[in-house]
């Protein structure tokens, strides 16, 4: 009843190309925006910002890059933490070696180190395809880490090789506040969901796909194999390098090497396949889940059970919960939480009839 | 209907307004912890003993001058994000917010420093975390107490020297460090370079990749090399892998001496008959015999509100550290109380002021059925550590012996290494360091 | 010289453990098509389970604590739980997520990791428990004496468990009524189902006999390592195994596993020392990594054929 196109009318191919074709869906997208923007900052709370919403955000960038390599151009990849890494310990040398640099600036070199990284070790999928992809780039993985950890230059020799980010600044106004960090990694995460949703639409992203779907039909019409996968390996790596340095200096503040380790990987991957392989809004939905949900485990376990059961049980518990979960919702639903959204929006546009 | 959502909301405010008079008059402690995972096992020891101690204090002595203490543990699986989301979850709770932030992990002591001092909380990392906070000038919320890896590594030389007959005997010996090839494990390796160079003996590192479960090459090479001593720097399995196979290469497991992350039975029993001999550095000794733990078993375990599961784990290594860990909290507690008032619960800063001037001496130990458990403690302004003392243990096959008495680091080799790595922090931040002279 | 054969062995038996661990992937992967990531897990729930018998059996029936009986008796209740395990996976994990694409089932066994390292820390709690076999880690007398080589007992007696295991397990493939079966449903599901091979079965049969694999496992590298949380490490020294050798060949698995284990020992001797040492973490895989580029299905691995 409230969501329908009827007398919604393009009159231009620009109108038609939009991302959000329907208006509702316009209305609906700037409400989000006007919530996460204003509403936010003004009623959430320290910790609601500094240990929900950023890492929310920093995963989504994340997932967003893994997405667009594995959902988009079927390259399976576990080694996306390891890109994270290199983006974090790049931007930190590149603010740290080069005096006055602008910190958007270290940033997007941060994300580039990550996506000239992720060039190199993207190469190998010319020739490898599937599971023994995702071994190799474990390769990535390990050796990365390994490297960060091995040569002190990267942490400016200190001596537990842990980096700590420097003072944000730009223009002269400092990003010190829970508040003011969120909104910073809000609008960069944002700006960068913007670029890659149309990216993704573009005649790259369809170059991607169709890589995806079958790859020697693709090379016969005409697609340069190697120009796009590489491609997606650099946008790809772009994105987890921007995420990384942005989980370095708004998020934890210090980061060593082994934190960005093979679990990280996992999380991320975990991310894309319940948020939604192959969807923008699955990569948000995705984050949102693994960030949540051991943390709902724990509070959950401790408020309901509280001393009853040993502590070591509870946390045991929480566990089995959360890989039951991730089984549950494979099951059910294997398209992902994406896919959820999708239904429950084609609902909403016969609601309230039934069909 | 109507009746039964009566009853459920009165009920509801019953519960909150009882639980909100509780709160106002106890002390709250938050407990990040890991109890799955690799590290589980001596998590769940630390974590065990701590609590039992706590709990002792409430049975035993109606807690802190009257001030009951009240805990919740927080799941961090020794993850780094997981710990900040823990350190902000806890931040507030309790009726004056937590009393200290205790990670039990490097990695979330990294991650939560830059908080500590905007929220007022202290953090407290006794044998691990952030060795150049010892400097309490720049770091004036984080305590790194008892001994940091540094003096460790000093007092572990001393001791090989009092078994080589001493300092000077050391010149020309060759001692092998196997390190776990993280910061962790890289941490001590300035630090022993320094003392080889003073020393003149002669120093080998060799690292050990994660999660160091395959250590064959490693100890080949250390059979090649025939090193008089060889310092194990582990975590995790890495520790009874490297006993194994030195049992295999055939090195004399009398002459490994391992840090205490390396030292407890966790890390001896998997290796069974091979560790028979091992020696390890520990700042709490293990033992059941103690006062202090059989009053726990008698308070506490006697009405089945202890802790462990597995009651045998009483007394073990991690255990008592983990008693150690409350003895520190509630001690500084006490004399936080003393200057603050007495009866009422501690805001973040009162704490910090606790920490900072907590002494704790032989006499109180003796009080506390703690001699010879812990050593003595003296925390300043400008020394956060506040001992520098370890004793080492050693390994006979069914529990660990002690074989000397406290040894003292070695101060002018590491404060002077602290302070330098502490200043540069400070201008790294811009932080002026505090002057201890004009503080009380 | 001495030095160089002393690495050489020692990394070639370590070799023979990883390949162990692989087993397990590949008899899984061959006959169903699922790479499954919570082998590690599987091995170390394997251990886990057999040592807590040993603990609790004592007291449940009176037998000697330590002694044959109660080995031999844990043995067989560790096995049977890890059948049951495996049943239960294939049953309530697998069959629903039957026709999704392979990165589904992958992401569902790394869920059922979570799951068994829980259940497993749950129900035998953390504590890490050394695991006696028997045989001493020590080197082999004659040998040292001789040639002044060391080679470890134990490592020569785990490589003749997995040696055996092997042969065994080609064997019951190459001329057995089941083994046949396993191999028809391995080709082509929809054919061994048309000629009437019971699928269900074939499968709880796999996951059977890969519990079994990994209990092996668990065994031999609980005693090396003592049993705790990190035998789900394992999975991972094997994944390069996997790679070299090919996800569906169980020689393979073995050749792969000796390639590894000496290459990535003499190369932390060798080169280690050049670049800061350290390297046994990412070699086998960048190792793999290039070996792939010549033979991107592995050294025995199938064919994959692309047809548009």
């Amino acid at each position: 009843m409230l969501y329908r196109e009827a007398g919604q009318f393009k009159a231009s191919y620009q109108e038609d190309q939009q991302i959000f074709t329907i208006r509702q869906d316009r209305i609906g997208f700037w409400a989000i925006l006007a919530v996460f923007f204003l509403a936010v900052p003004l009623l959430a709370n320290s910790y609601w910002l500094q240990a929900i919403l950023i890492p929310v955000l920093i995963f989504s960038l994340a997932a967003i890059g893994l997405n667009i390599l594995t959902g988009y151009a079927g390259q399976l990849s576990l080694g996306s933490a390891a890109f994270m890494a290199v983006g974090a310990f790049g931007a930190y040398n590149f603010m740290l070696r080069i005096d006055g640099m602008p910190f958007l600036v270290g940033i997007v070199l941060g994300g580039l180190s990550a996506a000239a990284v992720g060039i190199v070790f993207g190469l190998p999928s010319l020739r490898i395809k599937g599971f023994y992809l995702a071994v190799a780039t474990l390769a990535a993985q390990f050796f990365i880490v390994w490297a960060l950890v091995k040569f002190p230059w990267f942490s400016n020799y200190s001596s537990s090789g842990v980096i700590t980010a420097q003072r944000i600044e730009i223009l002269g106004f400092a990003f010190d506040t829970p508040v003011t960090k969120y909104l910073l990694t809000l609008a960069i995460v944002c700006a960068l969901a913007l670029v890659a949703k149309n990216m993704v639409r573009s005649s790259t992203g369809r170059a991607w796909m169709a890589v995806r779907d079958m790859d020697v039909a693709a090379e016969v019409i005409g697609i340069r194999l190697l120009h796009t996968k590489l491609q997606a390996f650099a946008v790809s790596s772009f994105y987890c390098g921007v995420a990384g340095a942005l989980y370095a200096y708004t998020y934890l503040g210090t980061v060593e090497p082994e934190g960005f380790n093979l679990d990280l990987s996992f999380k991320i991957l975990f991310m894309i396949i319940i948020g939604g392989v192959g969807s923008m809004m699955g990569s948000f939905l995705g984050a949102a889940f693994i960030v949540l949900l051991p943390i709902f485990l724990n509070i959950a376990m401790h408020s309901t059970l509280g001393g009853a059961i040993p502590a070591s049980f509870a946390s045991n518990l929480e566990l089995i919960i959360f890989g039951g979960l991730i089984i549950f919702f494979l099951i059910v639903e294997p398209h992902g939480l994406a896919r959820l959204w999708q239904i429950g929006k084609e609902k909403m546009r016969l609601w309230p009839f039934p069909h | 209907m109507k009746f039964k959502n009566t009853v459920v909301l009165g009920a509801a405010v019953a519960g909150l307004l009882a639980t909100g008079y509780a709160v106002a008059q106890d002390q709250f402690i938050g407990l990040p912890s890991y109890r799955v995972g690799p590290y589980a096992s001596g998590g769940s020891g630390i974590y065990g003993g701590w609590i039992d101690y706590m709990a002792l204090v409430n049975e035993r002595d109606g807690g802190v001058n009257g001030v009951k203490l009240t805990w919740e543990e927080c799941e961090t699986e020794y993850n780094n994000a997981r710990g900040v989301e823990c350190y902000e979850r806890l931040k507030s709770k309790g009726a004056s917010g937590n009393s200290v932030f205790q990670p039990l992990s490097t990695g979330i002591t990294y991650s939560v420093l830059d908080r500590v001092a905007q929220d007022k909380i202290p953090m407290v990392t006794i044998g691990y975390g952030r060795t150049d906070a010892a400097d309490g000038r720049v770091f004036p919320w984080v305590f790194p107490m008892i001994t940091t890896y540094w003096s460790q590594n000093t007092a572990k030389i001393k001791f090989i020297g009092m078994k080589e007959g001493g300092m000077d005997k050391l010149k020309g010996k060759k001692i092998v460090n196997i390190y776990h090839d993280s910061a962790y494990g890289k941490e001590t390796i300035p630090v022993l370079d320094v003392q080889a160079k003073k020393y003149g003996f002669n120093v080998i590192h060799i690292p050990v990749a994660h999660p160091g479960n395959e250590q064959q090459s490693q100890w080949l090479r250390v059979r090649q090399e025939k090193p008089d001593w060889v310092i194990l720097r582990g975590w995790g399995v890495m520790n009874p892998t490297a006993i194994r196979t030195a049992a295999r290469t055939g090195f004399p497991r009398d002459k490994i001496v391992g840090v205490w992350w390396s030292g407890a039975e966790e890390d001896t029993v998997p290796a069974g008959d091979a560790a028979k001999g091992y020696i390890a550095a520990g700042f709490n000794v293990a033992g059941a015999n103690f006062p202090v733990i059989k009053d726990i078993q008698s308070n506490v375990y006697a009405k089945n509100k202890g802790n462990m599961e597995d009651k045998s784990r009483v007394g073990s290594v991690y255990y008592n550290r983990g008693v150690v860990h409350g003895i520190i909290t509630v001690e500084a507690i006490r004399t936080a109380q003393e200057k603050y008032g007495k009866g009422k619960p501690l805001t973040g800063e009162q704490m910090r002021w606790g920490f900072e001037n907590l002494r704790i001496d032989n006499a109180r130990l003796k009080a506390l059925g703690a001699e010879g458990f812990m050593p003595e403690l003296k925390v300043t302004c400008e020394d956060h550590e506040g001992s520098g003392k370890v004793k080492f243990q050693q390994w006979d096959g069914t529990k660990w012996t002690v074989i000397t008495d406290w040894i003292d680091g070695d101060k002018s080799i590491v404060r002077p290494m602290i302070e330098e790595s502490a200043a540069a922090y400070a201008k790294e931040k811009g932080i002026t360091p505090r002057d201890c002279s004009k503080e009380s | 010289m001495g030095f160089f054969f002393e690495v050489l062995i020692g990394g070639l038996l370590s070799g023979v453990l990883y390949a162990l661990v692989a087993l397990g992937f590949v008899l899984i992967y061959k006959a169903s098509g699922v790479f499954n990531f919570a082998q590690g897990a599987m091995v170390f729930f394997a251990a886990l389970t057999f040592v807590g018998f040993t603990e609790v059996l004592p007291g449940w029936t009176g037998l000697e604590g330590g002694g044959q009986a109660v080995f031999w008796l844990a043995f067989v209740l560790a096995l049977a739980s890890m059948v049951v395990l495996g049943i239960l996976t294939e049953k309530v994990v697998l069959r629903p997520l039957v026709n999704q694409p392979p990165i589904t089932l992958f992401m569902a066994t790394i869920g059922l990791t979570f799951l068994i390292e829980g259940i497993a820390q749950g129900i035998w709690g953390a504590n890490v428990r050394g695991l006696e076999l028997g045989i001493d880690d020590e080197p082999i007398g004659w040998l040292m004496d001789s040639v002044n080589i060391l080679v470890s007992k134990f490592d020569v007696f785990a490589a003749l468990a997995a040696g055996i295991l092997v042969v065994t397990l080609a064997l019951l493939f190459q001329y057995t009524r089941v083994g046949r079966a396993l191999r028809a449903v391995a080709d082509d599901h929809q054919a061994a189902l048309s000629i009437g091979i019971p699928l269900q079965h074939i499968w709880a049969i796999v996951w059977a006999v890969a519990g079994f694999v990994a209990l092996v496992a668990g065994l031999i590298w609980g005693s090396r390592n003592g049993v705790q949380f990190a035998l789900t490490f394992t999975a991972l020294k094997a994944l390069p195994v996997l790679i070299l050798g090919g996800f569906t060949s169980v020689p393979g698995a073995i050749v792969g596993g000796l390639i590894i284990g000496s290459t990535e020992k003499l190369a932390e001797v060798y080169i280690g020392p050049f670049v800061g040492g350290g390297i046994e973490s990412w070699f086998p895989y960048v190792l793999a990594l290039a070996f792939l580029l010549f033979r991107p299905e592995g050294l025995f691995g199938e064919k994959h054929i692309d047809r548009v």
